[in-house]
């Protein structure tokens, strides 16, 4: 068969996935990952498009079109390195980033038919060279300097992979037990298996940075004492307060927010209970509060943990779910129910103060709010009355603010989250922020393209301290 | 790994533990509290700080056992190591000069009293301390109590040393000039303190420790009701106005794993006797 030109192949190579009737019973990954033939295939489609629109579309510019190259002639190898030049969690981010907002939006493939599955490419890269072993890079000269950094979540882990390559000396402190942040306690093992996120923090402590768990900032050291002991502070510290409703019953027994839901099930593993030792408490209705990528995660695993029925009641209607595609998706293929347009106004409570119902109201969508989503607006009269035994709350998360009640001179928004200028710098000298510290409740990507920036701006700044010093 | 320095066995069921932290050391104040996890399957648990020694740079708790994870970290021993602990968390006691501050502790409690007592009295507070337990056999710290209170009084539920129950204390909150109350224990006695003291305005300080995942406000296990408001004990307290605190739904909440605690415990009892 002689091709001269292979035509556009409009379609992606579908990825293998566990069925959803098998899936909804254990807490194995969902998507299995490319073939090497298949992944090949996939890469065949790439136009090669100079203007590599995908690149602008990527928080950390990795170099897609270049790594695709590599790939499709098989030199895998060069693609990964290709691709952590500017990404140091490549299997974290070719599983969990929204591609289809970011890269992947902007391939013109997309216009005739799918774009290029940047994201399971990626994702192959990765797992490619973590079963071989990493490519550690060559060390490089020490610059001397030390920088601190608050939270080994994606933006503090992105951050320090970043500065040790650029010769500092870097201490991660993290408060839980292990690395991870989010993708430790919040993302369920379905979508990103832990031992993945381990090995790509395994990575980063190769590349000579020290992770410090157990080390709660703000309690355990104050920034000023860490300023005592380091040249420069990156502060990553997340969104990880819960936030409630505000409604009557919130605190029935039974009623978690999804916060203390997913860190039960994923960081404490509870889904293995009582080989390990931290339990949850489910009845065999569940109902999810909210319409995230958080009440996805937390419907599916309340549906693995046994429970009969999850729904997922959100207040807008499925278009102005924040959630992604693919995870609404494969929700509703594994069972769960969504009730679209519905607000939990109070939580009811049996003789034992356990959660029993919840009475909810049917909403209509108004204009457009600050958000650009259409506003929820309730019908009067519509209540009515959802029988539950477990009810979790996702209804976003805010920033801890530990680290700002003990640090005097930081300035934060009203909202709690840091201020900082285009580089990532606090009102404090030498101290940077970026993540969901600095924006609310984003995406781990994005996050990771705050680190990228502030680590820059870091270098930037040692540098030039280093140069006044001895001029 | 954190290493047990010193384990001792103050009455049956009752173990002080150092644990060799110096950081944590130098920075834990009375009314402070630690999570610590004992291994890779283990779950996470808060103790209140019972002491902090910065030359030996360890801190002590104390602990009662009564599942599986406290049974656990009592079957070790001086040199064994602990995974992980994590601390000082939650907000420091406020220690100042308030006048004559009564210090009110039961059970395994009266450990972490004492910290805060030996600092009021450091603070020149003139400190009458009530320390109670089930019966005479299970009373803890009374001579350390006694070092640091101007006046000590015990109180067992069975009367078997000192008043029986705590209801003498009404008598003496009556009778004598109160400035603040400090009331680390069983629920029910803080609640029942927390009544005595309400119809004089006595201030009264309840320290809570309701079931805690991180104990560093992220997952609102630990919500308690005050004054009609959700706080979170791990960062907004521990310590709190006890004339304002649900201790109904503090009750209740406490309880809500009581099935898993007792399959985790049968667990492991089986998963000993494996061994």
């Amino acid at each position: 068969m002689s091709k001269p030109k292979p035509k556009i192949q409009k379609e992606a190579v579908l990825m293998p996935k566990q069925g959803p009737k098998e899936r909804s019973h254990n807490f194995n990954e969902v998507a299995l990952g490319y073939t090497e033939e298949q992944v090949v295939a996939e890469a065949e489609r790439c136009l090669q498009c100079p203007a590599a629109t995908c690149v602008k579309g990527c928080p950390v510019e990795v170099d897609v079109p270049t790594f695709i190259k590599h790939l499709r002639e098989r030199k895998f190898g060069e693609a990964v390195k290709k691709v952590k030049e500017k990404n140091s969690l490549p299997a974290i981010c070719g599983r969990v980033c929204p591609q289809e907002e970011q890269c992947q939006a902007h391939c013109t493939l997309g216009k005739v038919g799918d774009p290029v599955s940047i994201g399971r490419l990626e994702r192959f890269l990765a797992d490619w060279e973590r079963e071989r072993g990493y490519e550690i890079p060559q060390k490089p000269a020490s610059t001397g300097k030390k920088v601190a950094i608050i939270g080994a979540g994606p933006s503090g882990l992105t951050a320090a992979a970043d500065l040790a390559k650029l010769g500092h000396e870097v201490v991660i402190f993290e408060a839980l037990h292990k690395p991870g942040g989010v993708l430790v306690y919040g993302i369920p093992e379905f979508r990103l298996p832990k031992k993945i996120v381990e090995a790509e923090a395994g990575y980063v402590e190769k590349l000579g940075v020290t992770i410090k768990t157990n080390a709660m900032i703000g309690k355990l050291y104050t920034i000023k004492e860490l300023l005592e002991r380091f040249d420069a502070v990156y502060i990553g510290t997340g969104a990880g307060l819960p936030s409630f409703m505000g409604i009557p019953g919130e605190n029935l027994c039974g009623i978690y927010s999804a916060n203390e839901f997913l860190i039960r099930v994923n960081l404490m593993k509870a889904y293995v209970f009582p080989e390990c030792a931290t339990p949850i408490s489910l009845g065999e209705k569940v109902a999810v509060i909210g319409g995230g990528n958080v009440a996805m995660d937390s419907a599916r695993c309340a549906l693995r943990l046994g429970a009969k029925e999850v729904k997922i009641v959100y207040r807008r209607s499925r278009e102005e779910m924040p959630a992604r595609a693919e995870e609404i998706a494969n929700a509703e293929e594994e069972g769960i129910v969504f009730e679209f347009l519905t607000n939990p106004r109070k939580f009811v409570g049996n003789e034992r103060k356990w959660i029993k119902a919840m009475e909810c109201v049917r909403m209509r969508l108004g204009e457009p709010d600050a958000s650009g989503r259409r506003r929820p607006i309730q019908i009067e009269g519509s209540e009515f009355i959802i029988d539950v035994d477990t009810v979790i709350i996702a209804v976003g998360r805010t920033p801890n603010p530990i680290l700002q009640q003990t640090t005097e001179d930081l300035q934060v928004t009203k909202s709690g989250t840091i201020i900082v200028d285009e580089s990532g710098k606090t009102s404090i000298e030498g101290v940077y922020a970026g993540g969901d510290i600095v924006t609310g409740e984003a995406t781990v990507i994005s996050a990771m393209g705050a680190g990228k920036k502030a680590a820059e701006a870091i270098h930037e700044y040692l540098m030039k301290k280093e140069e006044a010093n001895n001029t | 790994m954190y290493k047990i320095v010193t384990k001792k066995e103050l009455v049956p069921h009752i173990n002080l533990f150092e644990f060799s932290t110096k950081e944590i050391a130098e920075k834990s104040k009375p009314g402070q509290f630690v999570i610590l996890r004992i291994n890779d399957e283990g779950e996470r648990i808060p103790l209140t700080i019972a002491g902090a020694d910065i030359k030996k740079g360890t801190i002590t708790v104390v602990c009662h056992e009564v599942g599986k994870t406290t049974k656990q970290l009592a079957s070790l021993n001086e040199e064994d190591c602990i995974q992980d602990l994590v601390g000082p968390l939650g907000k420091p006691a406020e220690i100042k000069k308030f006048g004559v501050v009564l210090c009110v502790g039961g059970g395994v409690m009266v450990a972490p009293l004492h910290f805060q007592a030996e600092a009021f009295h450091k603070a020149d507070n003139r400190v009458i301390g009530i320390i109670g337990a089930r019966t005479e056999t299970q009373l803890i710290f009374e001579n350390e109590m006694r070092e640091v209170c101007d006046e000590l009084y015990v109180a067992t539920d069975d009367g078997t040393k000192g008043y029986k129950g705590v209801d003498f204390l009404k008598d003496l909150i009556k009778e004598r000039k109160i400035d603040r109350v400090i009331c680390v224990g069983p629920i029910i006695m803080m609640k029942t303190v927390s009544e005595f003291t309400r119809p004089y305005g006595i201030p009264t300080i309840v320290n809570l420790i309701p079931i805690m995942v991180d104990g560093m406000g992220m997952c609102g296990a630990c919500r308690v009701t005050v004054s009609g408001k959700t706080m979170f004990a791990c960062v907004d307290g521990p310590d709190f106005d006890g004339h304002k605190v649900d201790f109904e739904e503090l009750t209740v909440r406490l309880k809500m794993y009581a099935p898993q605690e007792k399959a985790a415990f049968v667990f492991y009892g089986k998963d000993r006797r494996s061994l």
